[in-house]
Order: C-alpha cells, then structure tokens, then sequence
C-alpha cells in the first residue's frame, strides 16, 4: 500500500514539475530570442527567427548592437530617468496610499463609505480619457522650486511623477489587506496608549510586507511602462524615459538587432526589482505569521 | 486600585438599543464578572469602559472622575482580549513592553517592569521568542503581561479563556484568580460561562438583552435568584422549574401544586401571586431527596440514571410531559421505569410569577 502511494505521489511530483517547467519555458523564450537576437547583426537576426537557430547563441556573435545603440541614443539616461520615476512613483505611492487606505479602513468619519465608493469606481476610468484634461491641467500648474516660482509642469520629473501617485487599485489593495488584520490588534494599540501615527507606523506596516510588495510590483510596471503620458507632457531628451527612447530606433529603417538590444538593457531593473521583491515578500510572509 | 461606577449606560447601534439602562458598581480591588448568553451586551459593556465604544448616554465613572469622553489609554485600565491580540512581529518582550516604547519610559524601567511581569507569569524564558511559536495558554499569558506593566487601575478581560481547550483553561482559571489576589486590583471579567463566573467573581453581574438581570455574590445570586433567568442561568445542572397553579397567598408564603406535585407552601419573598394564576416553582436537582410514595412531594417515572461517582443525576418524567433532574447522593440506584417520588424543603424552592 505504502509503496504504490508513494509511486502514485512521484508520479503526481514528475507531472506536476513537467507542466510548470513547459509553462517556464513558454514565458522564458520571447526573453532568450531578445537577448540573443542582441547579439546578432540585423541580416543572420530576421534570418533566424524562422528556425531553432533564433534562441542560440550561433553565427555571427558580438556586442555591436549595444555600442550601436548607445550611440543612437542616450540610453543611459533614459535608464536614469525611469529608475528615478518609478523609483519615486513606488515609494509615494506606497507611504500616500497605505495612509488613505488606513484612513478608510481604521477611522470613523463621515463620508467614509461614499468616498471609498468613489475612489474604488476611478479604477474603471481609462488612463486615455482624463489624459487631455489632465494634459491642460498640469500644463498651468505652478510650482516653486530651486529656481523659484514657475507655471506649467510640461517636461520635468514631477510631471511624471505627482498624477501617477495615488491611485484607486493601490488604495483599495491596502483597504482590503488592512480590514483583514485582526481588529483586537488596533484596540489593544489604542489602549495601549499608541496614537494614529504609532498604529500605523509600529503596528500595521510592519504587517503590511505582503500588500506592501504587491502594491510596489504593480505600480512599479505600471510606471517603468509609462510611454503615452510622457510622450505627450516631456518633449526633451533630458526628462525622457525608456518605452518613449524605443522610438529612436524605429526611423527610416528599423534596426532591429539594437531594438534588441536596447530591450535586453531596460529589462535589467525590472528583473532586478522584481527579485528583490520576492525575496522581501516571502520573508515578510515568513516572519510576520499574519497568514496562518 | 479603583471603583468604576456605570449610571443608566445606554449604547445603540442605529436605531437598535443593545445596552438598555445598565448600573453596576465595582469596588475598589473587587472582581467583577458580567455573565450572559451570547449576544446580551456583555462585549459592549466591557469596550464602553474602555473607551473602545462610544457610550450613548449615561456616565461612567472610574475613581469618581467621568471617564466617557477619554481616550482608552487615559482611563487607567488594561485590556487582555478573547483573541489575546499580541502582535505577530514583536518577541514577547517588545510586546510586553509595547505601552512603555509607546509612552517612551526609560530602558531602566522598562526592563525592571517586564521582568517583574514575566516573574508573576512564570514566563521569563519565554521573553525573546515570537508569538508564533508560543502556545495559546503562552499567548494569553504574554497579553495578560502586557496588561501587568501598565499597572492599571482596573482590569478588563473580555472572555480570555474561551480559545483555550478545557483543561488549560481550568489552569488559567486558577492564575487570573491568583493573580488578582497577589495585584489586588479591580477587574471586570467578561463570560458566557457560569462556572467561570462562579468560580472566579466577588461579584456577578449577570445580563440578559443589554439590561442587567441581577447584580451580587455568587451564593447570593446562586440562593436568591431574582428572577427565573438568573435561577436557571446559574447552577450545573441548571435548576428545574414546575407549571404550578396557585391555590392560596398569605404573609409569607403562597401555596400551590400541580399534577405531579403535592400542594406545598413556598416563601414567596415579597413578590406577588393571585389566586387561580400559573406560576413557576424552580428547585435545584441537589435538593431534591428520593423517599416513599407518602412523605413524597412530587411524584414521576424514571427514565435515566447517569452516574457520575460525585453524584448520581436521575431523568424523571412528570405527569404532562413535564420533566425533572435529581442530583443524588452517589450510592442511591433508582432502576429506569420505576416510579419515584422526592420530597425537599420549601425553603430551598422559588417561586416565581413568570412562567416561560
Ligand atoms: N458594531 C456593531 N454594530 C451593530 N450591532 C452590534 C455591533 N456590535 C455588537 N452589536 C450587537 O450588539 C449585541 C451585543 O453584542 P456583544 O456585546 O458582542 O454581545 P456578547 O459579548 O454578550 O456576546 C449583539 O446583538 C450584537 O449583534
Ligand atoms: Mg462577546
């Protein structure tokens, strides 16, 4: 008996890992072409990609492609610009909407509801239909900074950053983690002496690890993607970000093997983002004990 | 140390009334059990003292200053929750010390006030573990020191034993009374559980519909119950209660009977009968005495015999359906499908002119 349930049970483990791995390699392979075809001139490159040969590293190999493109375009800085974007994005984005989200979910006021209500229908809104209004709002803005007051927000960092800070689907996400944390831990706080700020500092973030890094993925993909909102509010190089820089390498004829690339170069903070991430999620799972 | 003083509190949800009109008073250093079914306010009550509910009317009073506008934490009390509510990414320590970070107390004193906490729990190596590797009674431990250090003026605990399994929860029993001997202070003890109540309380408060039902010790409430809620609330087995009709009322005593039941003169305690109405007799399963068919009160069939060793608990059925629990002696054998007649003193019977 043991036996046969033990074999039923590799068997299942043999199965299971063969799936996953299939479904690895599906996801994987678009990556392996890019980063391969990078290395590749234009000509072997569409060659190629009507055989195997399209995900080897074969024929005619060299970094070529990357010299090509940085010197087609400033890509270093275009990396810069987007890193600080998000980077920034993320980060106020968190801290703003993890306190509305605390404000909805631990405070008494009036208006609650309806207002959560209203900010959980915005996520139905497309970016495109409030892009021209909000276009001819920034572009009248005023704002003081280093070099003192100014109106019009049109190419600059915060352009790119203020709009994209607090949305409906990172506030709800928080909502609905924080309504899940157990109530006697927030009363005990209270009679414990703790205030608003203490709760939400020494209490509900440190349990947040999980909402905290799901909220940071995808506000941090929706920012590194960022192309229609910067092409339309930044026109110089100098505040120009990665998706609009694809478009340097798409005129009169395109060249495909520094598209490559280019890609395989902007693909590395996101990678990189994302593993540091994972790590940080598991671990926040793992010592909090919030989930079973 | 402390009194807590509740006049006519009164807390509604909307339109619906859950805390209907409630006095209690809790002397200084007593301990206080407010005891219920499920769902009768008892939470409530308890998180209004805190300052976790609004109150909605009435005045609540600690150490005669009106507390209903404080915050929780000026109020002087400590709260050890159901869910023990300790916080999953502190050790133990920093959870028992997590009122003294808050309110920025010196390393000195607090290190000295946490240990002195984990001397009185017996949990000092317990101290730099996380919770999740603690067991429940451990747990309830660590939010019970956390309420020692505050060194409050008044106690609330709201059911804190209910998530234990029952032989732990007997043992926790005995250290919250204990602890309250050794700390002296006030508290006010939430439960659904009689035993708890009489076990533990100086004085039950017990609580029906968000009205207070009857208020003293727990002989006193387990002798002289009010009312019939309070007389089948309190007592294991529960007390029986008897249809009877009411033949005569004088000074003291009315007189009454049923099928099952000789006519038997009962003190009535000052509460009124009318001739010819239906009442209800309630007699505790412990006093009541088998004996023959002719000195016999009351008159029915048996149909169980649990034996228990302490004790025997007999299921009798009366006349109409009715039915009785006798707790006998531990040698006295009554065979199912026999007959069997009891008698027992008046003095130890109630009577109330409620019937259910
Ligand atoms: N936040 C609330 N909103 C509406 N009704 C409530 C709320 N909290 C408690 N109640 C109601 O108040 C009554 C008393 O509840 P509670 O004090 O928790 O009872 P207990 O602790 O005695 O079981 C119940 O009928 C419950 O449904
Ligand atoms: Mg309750």
């Amino acid at each position: 008996m043991a036996a046969i349930s033990s074999d039923n049970r590799g068997l299942r483990l043999v199965m299971r890992y063969t799936v996953l791995t299939l479904i690895a390699i599906i996801f994987v392979f678009p990556l392996v072409f890019m980063v391969m075809s990078s290395f590749k001139p234009d000509l072997q490159l569409l060659r190629d990609t009507s055989s195997i040969r399209a995900f080897l590293p074969v024929g005619d190999i060299s970094l070529n492609n990357y010299f090509d493109a940085f010197d087609r375009a400033p890509v270093g800085l275009f990396v810069f610009n987007s890193v600080l974007v998000t980077g920034l994005t993320v980060l106020f984005s968190l801290f703003l909407c993890s306190m509305a989200a605390f404000s909805f979910a631990f405070l008494e006021w009036k208006g609650r509801n309806i207002l959560l209500s209203i900010v959980i229908a915005t996520l139905i809104v497309p970016f495109e239909t409030i892009a021209i209004p909000l276009l001819l709002m920034v572009s009248k803005l005023p704002w003081i900074g280093f070099e003192g007051f100014s109106v019009g927000w049109l190419n600059t960092y915060r352009v790119q950053i203020i709009p994209w800070i607090a949305d409906g689907l990172t506030i709800f996400l928080f909502v609905q983690y924080f309504k899940d944390l157990p109530r006697d831990l927030i009363e005990a706080s209270r009679v414990e002496g703790a205030s608003w700020w203490q709760i939400y500092t020494k209490v509900v973030m440190p349990l947040s690890g999980p909402v905290l890094a799901t909220a940071a993925i995808l506000k941090f993909l929706v920012m590194y993607n960022q192309y229609l909102w910067p092409l339309i509010v930044v026109q110089e190089e100098t505040y120009r970000p990665v998706m609009v820089g694809l478009g340097y390498f798409f005129q009169l004829n395109t060249a495909w093997g520094e598209i490559m690339a280019y890609l395989t170069i902007i693909t590395v903070p996101v990678l990189a983002f994302y593993l540091v991430l994972q790590r940080a999620f598991i671990a926040s799972i793992a010592s909090t004990g919030v989930k079973g | 140390m402390a009194q807590v003083k509740l006049r006519d509190i009164r807390k509604s949800y909307g339109k619906v009334e859950v805390i209907k009109g409630v006095d209690i008073d809790v002397d200084d250093g007593e301990f206080v059990v407010f005891v219920g079914p499920s769902g009768c306010g008892k939470s409530t009550l308890l998180r209004m003292i805190a300052g976790l509910e609004d109150i909605t009317a009435g005045t609540l009073e600690i150490d005669g200053i009106r507390m209903n506008d404080l915050e929780p934490s000026k109020r002087g009390i400590a709260m050890v929750f159901q869910s023990y509510a300790i916080f999953p990414h502190m050790t133990v320590r920093e959870n028992v010390a997590f009122g003294l970070t808050i309110n920025k107390a010196g390393k000195a004193e607090k290190a000295e006030k946490v240990a002195e906490a984990a001397r009185i729990l017996q949990m000092e190596h317990l101290l730099d573990r996380r919770p999740s590797e603690l067991s429940g009674g451990q747990r309830q431990r660590v939010a019970i020191g956390r309420a020692i250090v505050r060194d409050p003026k008044v106690f609330l605990f709201d059911e804190p034993l209910s998530n234990l399994d029952a032989a732990l929860r007997m043992d926790m029993r005995m250290e919250i009374g204990k602890l309250h001997q050794d700390l002296g202070a006030s508290m006010i003890y939430v439960t659904h559980d009689q035993v708890e109540a009489m076990t533990l309380a100086d004085k039950i408060v017990v609580l029906k519909d968000g009205m207070v039902m009857q208020a003293g010790a727990p002989m006193e409430l387990y002798h002289e119950p009010d009312n019939l809620f309070v007389a089948g609330f309190l007592g294991s087995p529960s007390m029986n209660f008897l249809e009877v009709t009411v033949d005569a009322v004088n000074a003291d005593n009315v007189t009454v009977h049923n099928t099952a039941l000789d006519p038997i003169d009962v003190p009535h305690k000052g509460r009124s009968f009318t001739v010819g109405q239906t009442a209800t007799l309630g007699i505790r399963p412990q006093y009541l005495h088998p004996s023959d068919q002719a000195s016999g009160k009351l008159h029915g069939k048996v149909i169980l015999t649990e034996r228990l060793g302490s004790e025997t608990v007999i299921d009798v059925s009366l006349a109409e359906g009715a039915k009785l629990i006798a707790a006998l002696a531990e040698d006295t054998i009554l065979a199912p499908g026999t007959a069997a007649h009891f008698e027992f003193d008046p003095n130890q019977a109630h009577i109330f002119p409620e019937t259910r």
